[in-house]
């Protein structure tokens, strides 16, 4: 069958909710909560107009039971799926480890959302990397596209390597805008993304099974490096896949971080979600002014990109990390990880981290220029000003 | 008798596991821990009366080790290597057919 895109105008979420239903998933359980209600009131909706056949949908009272109950249906061999936000994807922190280390490959959109107090219910990555030693593969989008692709690709990324993986999308920013997303047909979907093979299952009754046994300290061991191992075998994974969706459907993933105009560029902005967007359109413009700059948007923050980030990293001059998140006592998240992970390698680039668009504040293409500036002149002068920078701090 | 991963010996409590390959790829087991034998920590065992069971499998369903298994006459069997003793199956049954009785070790 020939590839021709069914084009259809929705928002982020409303992506998310139609990759669900072309991904035949199984069990979706679920709790509403701002932004992410629309995704699953979408679902419900396909599912009482009988648009989709043969799923559960489960009411659940809370995250925590959505999870619980996703691990539960996930462990008996179906596809599943849930969404969360912020706070409701804090709520669930314990049943993420527990689908992660029982290596059930759950797919979960996160509508990033600032946690609270203040109270907020605006873009900021806090809330997903704050879940980031879960076990969990964390993909961020930046456009309503990126989370239908995104969402299709991580179920079958994750039922590859049995690990669980989470779509990433921004509050409003994407969930509740429109825009054109290119929708594949059902028979190509299940070309790509055939029926999920477990690796046991709790309904085979004829091997009765106990999951996320009790492993005491002569087992626990083995099984943490079982699953770091996996965490590992998914870079490859991701590529093939990433690989496979732009051979069929014309939109390459194959690459964990996205490079654009990076070639010839003195310096890089690097950050991951819909601000990159913002950044992309900033470096057509610097171009344009006589900037050599590029972007890198990180795609999948876990597993972390560790030497596609080295192979940027060695032949530019800096790199301005963009943290729409930050980790108390410390600094920007992504920051952090990228300067451990070029540690022991010879690629020493000047690397300072902006603190951005936290909490939903804006971010414009005309702060990615004051950025860049500010960059031009620290490279100039060979040395940081500050290595951590709260851009947007009214003084 | 092969559990999911290693063997089960004869008199062992424990399934010893010596390299990191053996292991599955999930933590998944027979019984409630990875290689353990939960029958070591038994003081009462359930007897099973033929003649009061009903082959309901209520017990099959409940037991949470899980150390019930349906015997080939459709009665059912303990597997002691498991049965931790709980006494849930003797609870549920509906017929009374299980009693749990203080073990002589
Ligand atoms: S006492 Fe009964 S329910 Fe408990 S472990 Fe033994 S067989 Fe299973
Ligand atoms: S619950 Fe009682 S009656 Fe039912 S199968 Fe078990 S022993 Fe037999």
């Amino acid at each position: 069958m020939e590839y021709k895109p069914i084009r259809k105008v929705v928002s982020g979420n409303y992506a998310a909710a139609y990759a669900v239903k072309h991904a035949r998933v199984e069990v979706v359980a679920a709790y509403p909560i701002t932004p992410q209600t629309s995704i699953i009131e979408k679902i419900a909706e396909f599912i009482a107009n009988d648009e989709i056949e043969n799923i559960q949908y489960v009411p659940v009272e809370s995250e925590h039971s959505a999870m619980a109950a996703s691990i539960g249906a996930s462990a008996t061999g179906a596809r599943a799926f849930t969404a969360t936000s912020a706070q409701g994807l804090a709520l669930m922190h314990e049943m993420l480890h527990w689908a992660a280390g029982a290596r059930l490959p759950i797919v979960m959109v996160d509508v990033n959302r600032a946690m609270a107090p203040p109270w907020s219910v605006w873009d900021d990555q806090t809330d997903s990397l704050s879940q980031r030693d879960t076990g969990w593969m964390q993909f961020y989008a930046e456009n309503n596209q990126e989370v239908y692709d995104g969402v299709l690709m991580a179920f079958k990324i994750a039922e590859t390597v049995n690990l669980p993986a989470m779509v990433i999308e921004s509050a409003f920013i994407l969930s509740h805008t429109y825009d054109v997303v290119e929708m594949i047909p059902q028979e190509l979907v299940d070309e790509f993304l055939p029926p999920r093979k477990p690796l046991y299952t709790l309904t085979d009754f004829d091997n009765p099974i106990s999951v996320g046994a009790l492993g005491t300290p002569n087992d626990y061991y083995e099984f943490r490096y079982k699953l770091a191992k996996a965490m590992e075998e998914a870079k490859k994974v991701i590529h093939e896949v990433g690989k496979e969706f732009g051979e069929r459907f014309g939109r390459d993933y194959s690459q964990m971080i996205e490079l654009y105009k990076t070639d010839d560029a003195d310096f890089v902005f690097m950050g991951m979600g819909s601000l990159m967007g913002t950044v992309k359109q900033a470096v057509d413009v610097l171009r344009e002014e006589g900037y050599k700059v590029g972007a890198a948007k990180v795609r999948w923050f876990r597993p972390f990109p560790s030497e596609e980030l080295y192979e940027l990293a060695k032949d530019v001059q800096a790199i301005a990390v963009l943290d729409r998140n930050f980790s108390f006592g410390q600094e920007g998240i992504l920051f952090n990880e990228a300067k451990g992970a070029l540690y022991n390698t010879d690629a020493k680039p000047l690397m300072k981290n902006y603190i951005v668009g936290l909490g939903g504040r804006d971010f414009t293409v005309n702060d990615v220029r004051k950025i860049a500036e500010n960059m031009k002149a620290i490279i100039d002068k060979g040395e940081l000003d500050v290595e951590v920078d709260w851009y947007h701090l009214k003084r | 008798m092969n559990t999911l991963f290693g063997e089960k010996k004869e008199g062992a409590t424990k399934i010893v596991l010596k390299s990191v390959d053996e292991y599955p790829e999930a933590p998944v087991s027979l019984g409630t821990t990875l290689s353990n034998f939960t029958g070591d920590w038994r003081t009462f065992i359930p007897v099973i009366d033929d003649d009061k069971c009903v082959k309901c499998y209520i017990c099959w369903k409940f037991c949470p080790e899980p150390a019930i298994f349906i015997r080939e006459d459709g009665y059912v069997g303990v597997d002691y290597d498991y049965c931790k003793g709980c006494g849930i199956c003797a609870n549920e049954c509906p017929t009374k057919a299980i009693t749990m009785e203080k073990e002589e070790k």
